[in-house]
């Protein structure tokens, strides 16, 4: 905790030091890379040859800094590479722009050379968010062309620590056990998937519940399930990501052979081609010394 | 649609645009940010993404695109402001939809919202000057 603290103290003193210094863009506005934007952006081709309001902060871009001496742009002030390389060391190595506003004050014509100032407006404290903890960081640029003053610009950024260090394997959600499930998951860890049968009536149920929703007993037997099933249903999974899923990915209720029903990933078959009424077999899966889930495998 | 014509509660027709590789790439080379996430998929991988995602000044050029769409050449953007939210893959469709919030005097405020199928890619506020008719 101290050490955040410490450290939100130092990001703390780059707030209102310049982020670029009598910036100059690499070229003067101009029809071709208009053009371009327009082309690749679908954008119409503004007629009377200035360039589309939301090029602003384009003509500022640094572009492909790794050609040292070729890109424009190049004027970033030492305060702001000094604050991103301190989170850098935090850990905080990944960037993601989440805002932008910009203020026009007049079009930019053909010709006008640009000229830019920025200053670092804000840092934030220490946030968690769904990509990994970081700092928000606000800049605010002027842009002028010719020398006057055409257009404001804030950006926002986020620099993070992925939520996932590269090559660290997620781990995969526990099942939940419990004194009234602690059987079913016995079995499936020795491959075996045990229906409850109810002893004075016969309902068979899953999942495991304490008592019968037919009749009220609470004596029960288990039935080993054959293994086969069909798709009963199906839903696909784009959004939100889990670490441990790569999504899309689909997710079936299977209805069992005996007549209950259990959710399930299916395997064996692309995420797009799981349909209703397909049969699939069961099968356990154990992830790298994780406990056995069921999955379905397509039956082709 | 535009000049005084524009009144408060005016819905902007939904504008569907495919999120193709192609946008995401050519839109981030047209403008001039060559961060890989953007255009190569092997280092959008080893960051965390699944593949390649718009970058924010090509989804601040689609608001404005959707703008310029509606309102016409003779409209002119005073300000805009976007936030962003779920990143847009190649595969996706990326759904806009507005509606006018305000009208003071020439100038039209207008809520922007492009959805994906999995959430919200980009929240916008524009602020149009849509001229005295
Ligand atoms: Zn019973």
């Amino acid at each position: 905790m101290t050490t955040e603290d410490d450290l939100y103290e130092r990001l703390a003193t780059y707030e209102g030091r310049p982020a670029a210094v009598a910036g100059e863009g690499g070229d003067p506005v101009n029809a071709p890379m208009i053009r371009h934007w327009c082309e690749a952006l679908g954008h119409p081709v503004p007629a009377d040859g200035t360039a589309p309001a939301p090029m602003l902060q384009v003509w500022t871009m640094r572009g492909l800094s790794t050609h040292p001496g070729t890109a424009g742009g190049g004027s970033r002030a030492g305060a702001y590479d000094e604050l991103l390389a301190l989170l850098d060391g935090a850990g905080c190595t990944a960037v993601v722009a989440t805002d932008c506003e910009q203020e026009y004050l007049r079009p930019l014509r053909p010709g006008e050379r640009i000229t830019f100032d920025a200053v670092i407006e804000s840092v934030s404290p220490r946030k968690t968010t769904r990509l990994g903890s970081g700092h928000f960081v606000t800049t605010r640029m002027d842009v002028r062309a010719d020398g006057e003053l055409a257009g404001r610009h804030r950006f926002r950024i986020l620099k993070y620590a992925p939520a996932r260090a590269p090559g660290e394997r997620p781990r995969r959600p526990r099942p939940v056990v419990n004194r009234d499930n602690a059987g079913y998951w016995e079995g499936v860890e020795r491959h075996e998937l045990l229906i409850q049968r109810c002893s004075s009536c016969g309902t068979l149920r899953l999942p495991w519940l304490p008592g019968c929703n037919t009749c009220g007993s609470d004596a029960w037997d288990t039935l080993p399930a054959c293994g086969r099933g069909t798709v009963f249903s199906r839903v696909v999974v784009h959004h939100p990501p889990f670490p441990a899923f790569a999504p899309p990915y689909a997710v079936a209720l299977v209805e069992l052979a005996e007549g209950v029903r259990l959710l399930g990933g299916v395997v064996g078959v692309p995420y797009d081609k799981v349909r209703i009424g397909m049969p699939v077999a069961l099968e356990f899966r154990h992830a790298d010394g994780e406990p056995a889930v069921p999955v379905f495998r397509a039956e082709v | 649609m535009t000049g005084p014509g524009v009144r408060t509660g005016d819905v902007l027709p939904e504008l569907r645009i495919p999120v193709t590789r192609t946008l995401v790439v050519a839109g981030a080379i047209a403008t001039r940010d060559f961060q890989d996430v953007h255009h190569d998929p092997d280092a959008a991988r080893a960051k965390g993404s699944p593949d390649v995602f718009l970058n924010i000044l090509t989804t601040g050029g689609l608001v404005g695109r959707y703008l310029a769409g509606h309102f016409g050449p003779s409209a002119v953007l005073r300000s805009l402001r976007v936030r962003l939210g779920a990143p847009a893959h190649p595969g996706d469709e990326l759904v806009f939809t507005g509606n006018v919030t305000a009208v003071r005097g020439t100038e039209a405020t207008v809520e922007v919202l492009g959805t994906l199928r999995q959430g919200r890619h980009v929240t916008g506020t524009a602020v149009v000057e849509v001229g005295g008719g």
